[in-house]
């Protein structure tokens, strides 16, 4: 396997990838030589969106990126997503509203709605549920999912949500 | 360096001379979900995606040329979808966001699959590829592009520079079925764009034959028996136009549905794109 | 810090700290919408499951598995796989040191493939390498020469085929009779029902790390449901025992059923002891489809007796479940379906055949609902049936044959729990949804597929009722074992029950805050070593057995603890309560801080059982379950005739949970195990071809996404305590993926008028087209 050499920009800072096999994909270099196990592999090839990251401005699937393609970009993982020690509003949604069964999907699910609520601070359901419908939930039913959205759009926009 | 990530298109020809059997890589959605099955070696990867000259689009007077690498998220964006709304209606069936945001009109191309969803829109528009190599800049068109299953006239070398269309005046429908709401593989689909300058309807099936299917029978059946000027169309002419529809494709069997059911997708979808666009009255 | 040695496994994840599961919140007790405790590292992705572990000297392992569905192994040759540089280990059938074979109830499945392969997937050979593109080139040079045998695909054939297996073709057949034999209704309805099968579909892979032990044993981080059950096994493979088989629970992505039984546990185990190196096993999406066992796909007969007012007079049933090649839990599965064959009606006379086969096809095993889900869909399409020729409307009839406390089920056994059918029918019935229509195109069938108009949809709503028994059946020493250890005012519990996204581990604070009145509640790592077996996370049994097993160990705490200040200070006990960290008496003269009361620490080991239950005679008759529940459905579809699309836009349900413990995640669970109904119901289904997989991937094996569920809207969680139980409280994971399959299905003959006896439901079983001869 002839080995390559790259820079990775993750989370705001470069990483080193030495010594890697040019097939490997942009989720196995974050989970198994950078560190960052948090996006997930629940099928490799597109179909759930466990494995979303933010690149650039857009929210892809990490399993579908060469990682040795991915060279002077901003990555940005669901460990980027709260400051030092933090939660975030959507995390913190999460919770309150139970949206977290087994929590598979849920990294990939807080960079999608993360970037949803960016571009939209008060999607209706529907606009949420195409949002997410790359990202896959077997617990949930996404009935907490999707009240842990509006809940968070509605503290975004300063309103308590009854 | 088994992986170029070109920079210009200078520099992606460039590196396809060196290696001409080279991957070629763009969004990613089809190759990698090979590469990571191992269904494919990694030997040369030439990623595409950021060269500058083939992002983005442009029109010139009534032809629309669009870059390689233009997105399906970027084909849904405002302008783009009231330029060819068809295309944009095809890429909202595609994949799921994430899978929008990365795959590209080149990289459907490229796949050449029967059930690739903006193939048959850019059939019924009897789209133009730039094809160029290092030496070479040719011009073909799509039908003569995509040739069969997985199959096309891409050489050794070559990439897919922009893919230009003229840009009609009238609606434009894309229906396809799946068999859930969000991420499915084309089962079938219709495609049927209203040319009201020429008072010409374009059609094509999609994922019911190896390749997009255009049934010129059927086009000229309704564009000239389509009232134009009130925009009507009679219950007779549906069907009979649907019927010819479905006689046109060549569907087969397999896990996502069966020949027969295909082709009766097929009628039913031709009739309602028809009636959508043209209104149902008396003969 | 042995508690946590797993961490340090962890090399991936930054915040160690976040894996401690305590909350220093007080006020969540029994009955409170408590939060996870690990709710906090898995929204920040530093949750680690079993596919994150990590070690510095870590190999990776793969497997080599049939092409196969029936086949002779001739010749197994790995000598070219083992001259790969990277490659560090090529392991076969001959180098299983233990026992070669395995499984839940019998040890009928290979570890690896001698010579012979009973279904595509089955494993033959496993390979450990430095990086898992060298584990894959390996595994492409491993060379076998297979000779076709013409696999057993059709379970009406099982019986009379030659066997496959030593253990026969028949894993298990119940001859259920109850009543009087003679009994004949007026009005008899009959039909034969199909069920599809279904895949669990967990996100996360099959996966764990194992690590030689520098005592001969092996250390195990796995996803797993039962982690006794897997060291009983492993440990008979390995030729060791089972204290030299530390397991412990990693993290996991969901289970259903998938996970009761092994999958890499011993090859991981089997590739760490010969390379002396830990290895990590990952499956991929595709292997995952091969590497476990799916549901039972099902044939059903159903003919039901009745009298002209619609009462229930006899029910005569066949149920034939294939089980695939191994044996699974096939056999308590056809046992279920048997038993609640006919649903939660009162039927005085009933004759019903349950058997479990055995086939070329992919091995089955448990999936959430257990063989009742199989049964429910065909019991309420009789029963709609039995409606519409008797004129009587379907929740009607459904009301006048409810089950009720005191009534006796088609085993002969009498009901002493509750059973709250009649107001779980009702409350469904009546529930008044907030359900808007819209035209937004989103929410029309066929979505952005832009197919269908709204004068296409032809809508139907229908009702379906399910149950079935909590916990294990017909005399099996069920059990589960807690710790509790109290010092310093924090109390740490320990407990094998695996956490698989149920929330156990929630509940398991809330009960021992609700018995110690602690604020603190360290939850220790799942893990054979330091703890008994907690029985498997199945069969809707943890919060009444794990969650029992836990408050026992807190109430022998808390008696301690008040026997020790009844002689450190010579008080009476009788009135001290444990409430927000103090020790107080309830008639005012005394408290102290539990702090400090357990400076010195105490501790509680348990074993919790329930009720004994008794074996089926050979009449299918016996006391074999403890409690059931039972839950019911409403559904509106929307179907598009002419294409046979289909989109579910309402779910209504009311379900018997004895007690809310947590109203939040009790709505999860009906919120979650409704959409896996929804999902059998119009879209999944492993479709096999003389045994072989046709679509093993989530391009085409779907689930439903956000597009195609439906607000699932909760009509009435009916509280009736349940006796001998703890709290009162009855188990709640499985029953909302019974009756919602069947109510789906049962909307959508209403929009067509069709019969559609078979789920998953599909385009061509609703748009009638000419097949061209």
């Amino acid at each position: 396997m002839s080995n390559i050499f790259y820079t990775l920009n993750v989370n705001g800072e470069d990483h080193q990838v030495a010594d890697a096999w040019a097939g490997e994909s942009l989720l196995w270099v974050l989970r198994e030589r950078l560190g960052f196990p948090g996006a997930k592999n629940a099928c490799e090839e597109g179909e759930c969106g466990s494995c979303s990251v933010q690149i650039g401005e857009e929210v892809v699937c990490s399993c579908l990126v060469l990682a040795g393609s991915a060279i002077d970009q901003e990555i940005t993982t669901i460990e980027g997503l709260s400051p030092e020690g933090e939660l975030g509003d959507v995390q913190q949604a999460f919770i309150d509203a139970g949206a977290v069964q087994c929590g598979f999907c849920t990294p990939g699910l807080l960079v999608t709605i993360g970037h949803l609520l960016e571009k939209n601070e008060n999607p209706d359901d529907l606009t949420v549920r195409e949002a997410i419908s790359g990202n896959l939930c077997r617990c949930t039913g996404y009935g907490r999912i999707l009240e842990a959205v509006q809940m968070a759009a509605a503290s975004r926009r300063g309103e308590k949500r009854e | 360096m088994p992986v170029t990530v070109a920079r210009s298109l200078d520099h992606a020809l460039a590196a396809l001379e060196e290696f001409p059997e080279a991957l070629i890589l763009a969004g990613g959605t089809d190759v990698m979900v090979q590469i990571n099955k191992g269904a494919v070696s990694v030997d040369q990867v030439v990623a595409i995606g950021r060269v500058p000259e083939l992002q983005g689009w442009r029109r010139e007077g009534d032809w629309l040329h669009l870059g390689a690498a233009v997105t399906y998220s970027e084909m849904m964006g405002e302008e783009l979808s009231s330029l060819v709304p068809a295309l944009a209606q095809a890429s909202r069936t595609v994949g799921s966001p994430q899978i929008r945001n990365a795959g590209t009109i080149g990289g459907n191309l490229g796949t050449s699959s029967p059930a690739g969803d903006t193939l048959p829109v850019l059939f019924a528009l009897d789209a133009v590829l730039t094809i160029r190599s290092s030496t070479e800049l040719r011009e073909v068109p799509i039908s003569q592009f995509v040739v069969g299953v997985k199959s096309n006239t891409l050489q050794p070398g070559e990439l897919i520079e922009k893919i230009s269309v003229p840009v009609l005046e009238g609606p434009q429908e894309f229906c396809k079925i799946g068999p859930r709401n969000a991420m499915v593989i084309s089962v079938a689909s219709f495609t049927l764009l209203a040319d009201q300058k020429e008072n010409r309807v374009r059609s094509c099936l999609g994922t019911v034959g190896p390749v997009p299917i255009r049934s010129m029978e059927a086009e000229d059946l309704l564009s000239n028996s389509v009232n134009w000027g009130e925009n009507t169309v009679s219950s007779e002419v549906l069907d009979a136009f649907s019927s010819l529809c479905a006689d046109a494709a060549k569907p087969i069997d397999d896990h996502r549905g069966s020949a027969v059911y295909r082709r009766h997708a097929i009628k039913v979808l031709s009739r309602r794109a028809a009636s959508r666009i043209f209104i149902e009255g008396k003969s | 810090m042995k508690r946590y040695k797993w961490q340090l496994l962890l090399g991936g994840v930054k915040n160690v700290s976040d894996l401690e599961t305590k909350i220093p919140v007080s006020g969540f007790r029994i009955g409170d919408s408590a939060p996870r405790p690990d709710g906090i590292p898995k929204v920040k992705g530093t949750f680690a499951f079993s596919s994150d572990l990590w070690h510095e000297k870590m190999l990776w392992g793969g497997t080599l598995r049939s092409p196969y569905s029936a086949a002779r192994i001739n010749k197994l040759d790995t000598t070219e796989a083992l001259l790969i540089d990277g490659v560090h280990a090529v392991l076969t059938h001959e180098d299983v040191p233990g026992k070669k074979v395995y499984g839940l109830e019998y040890a009928d499945q290979p570890v690896m493939a001698a010579d012979l392969v009973r279904y595509e997937g089955e494993p033959v050979a496993i390979v450990a390498a430095n990086h898992p593109e060298v584990v894959r080139r390996a595994l492409a040079a491993i060379k076998v020469e297979y000779e076709e045998i013409v696999p057993l695909t059709d379970p009406e054939l099982a019986e009379s085929t030659e066997p496959i297996h030593p253990d026969g073709n028949v894993i298990r057949k119940i001859n259920l009779l109850h009543g009087d034999q003679e009994v004949q209704g007026d009005i008899q309805v009959e039909g034969i029902y199909e069920v599809g099968m279904q895949d669990q579909a967990f996100l996360g892979p099959e996966s764990g790390l194992a690590v030689p032990g520098e005592d001969g044993g092996v250390d195990l981080y796995v996803s797993t449901q039962w982690l006794h059950a897997d060291r009983r096994q492993v440990a008979s493979c390995l030729g060791l025992n089972e204290e030299d088989v530390r397991i412990t629970l990693a993290g996991v992505g969901g289970a259903f059923g998938a996970r009761e039984d092994l999958s890499l546990h011993v090859h991981l185990c089997m590739l760490a002891m010969r390379t002396n190196r830990p290895v990590k096993i990952i499956y991929s999406r595709e292997e995952s489809f091969h590497g476990h066992v799916h549901r039972h796909p099902a044939k059903m007969w159903y003919r039901h007796h009745a009298d002209m007012k619609g009462n229930l007079l006899r029910v005569e049933a066949r149920v034939l479940l294939d089980g695939g090649a191994y044996a699974s839990s096939s056999a308590a599965v056809v046992a279920n379906a048997t038993c609640f064959a006919a649903g939660p009606y009162q039927i005085p006379s009933a004759n019903i055949e349950g058997i479990a086969v055995r086939t070329n096809n992919p091995p089955c095993g448990a999936m959430r609902g257990f063989g009742a889900v199989q049964t429910c869909m065909g019991h309420e399409a009789q029963m709609d049936k039995l409606a519409a020729a008797l004129n009587i409307d379907p929740v009607q009839i459904r009301l006048d044959n409810a089950l009720k406390t005191g009534d006796k089920l088609l085993t002969g056994q009498v009901i002493t729990g509750t059973a709250p059918v009649d107001e779980v029918i009702r409350t469904c019935a009546e529930h008044v949804s907030s359900y808007r229509a819209s035209s937004d195109l989103m929410s029309l069938p066929g979505g952005a597929g832009r197919t269908t108009d709204p004068k296409h949809i032809s809508r139907g709503e229908a009702i379906a009722v399910g149950f079935k028994n909590l916990m294990f059946s017909e005399g099996f020493d069920d059990f589960s074992s807690a710790v509790c250890q109290l010092e310093d005012g924090v109390a740490t519990i320990t407990c094998a029950c695996a956490e698989v996204g149920q929330g156990f581990v929630t509940l398991a604070q809330q009960i021992t805050r609700e018995v110690l009145g602690v604020e603190e509640v360290i939850l220790a790592p799942a893990a054979t070593e330091t703890v008994g077996s907690a029985g498997s996370t199945s069969a809707s049994r943890q919060t009444w057995m794990s969650g029992g097993a836990v408050q026992k160990a807190c109430e022998e705490v808390r008696v301690q603890l008040l026997k020790r200040l009844a002689e450190e200070h010579e008080i009476d006990t009788e009135n001290l309560v444990l409430v927000e960290g103090q020790v107080l008496s309830l008639t005012g003269d005394f408290s102290i801080e539990l702090k400090v009361a357990t400076a010195e620490p105490l501790e509680a080991r348990v074993e919790y059982r329930h009720a004994p239950t008794f074996p089926l005679d050979e009449n299918g008759q016996g006391d074999a379950h403890v409690s059931f529940a039972f839950s019911a459905h409403r559904a509106v579809v929307d179907v598009d005739p002419e294409l046979g699309l289909v989109k579910v836009v309402e779910l209504v349900t009311s379900q018997d949970v004895g007690r809310l413990l947590n109203p939040l995640q009790a709505v999860g669970q009906l919120e979650g195990g409704a959409a896996q109904g929804l999902g059998l119901a119009v879209m999944e289904e492993v479709l096999v071809t003389e045994g072989n997989i046709r679509n093993a991937s989530f391009t085409d094996y779907l689930i439903p996404t956000s597009l195609d569920m439906p607000p699932v809207e909760i009509a009435a969680l009916i509280e009736q305590s349940e006796p001998g139980a703890p709290f009162g409280a009855k188990g709640i994971g499985e029953p909302p993926s019974i009756s919602s399959t069947a109510a789906v299905v049962a909307a959508i003959r209403a929009a067509t008028d069709l019969e559609l006896a078979r789920v998953p439901v599909r385009f061509t079983d609703i748009v009638s087209v000419e097949e061209s001869s």
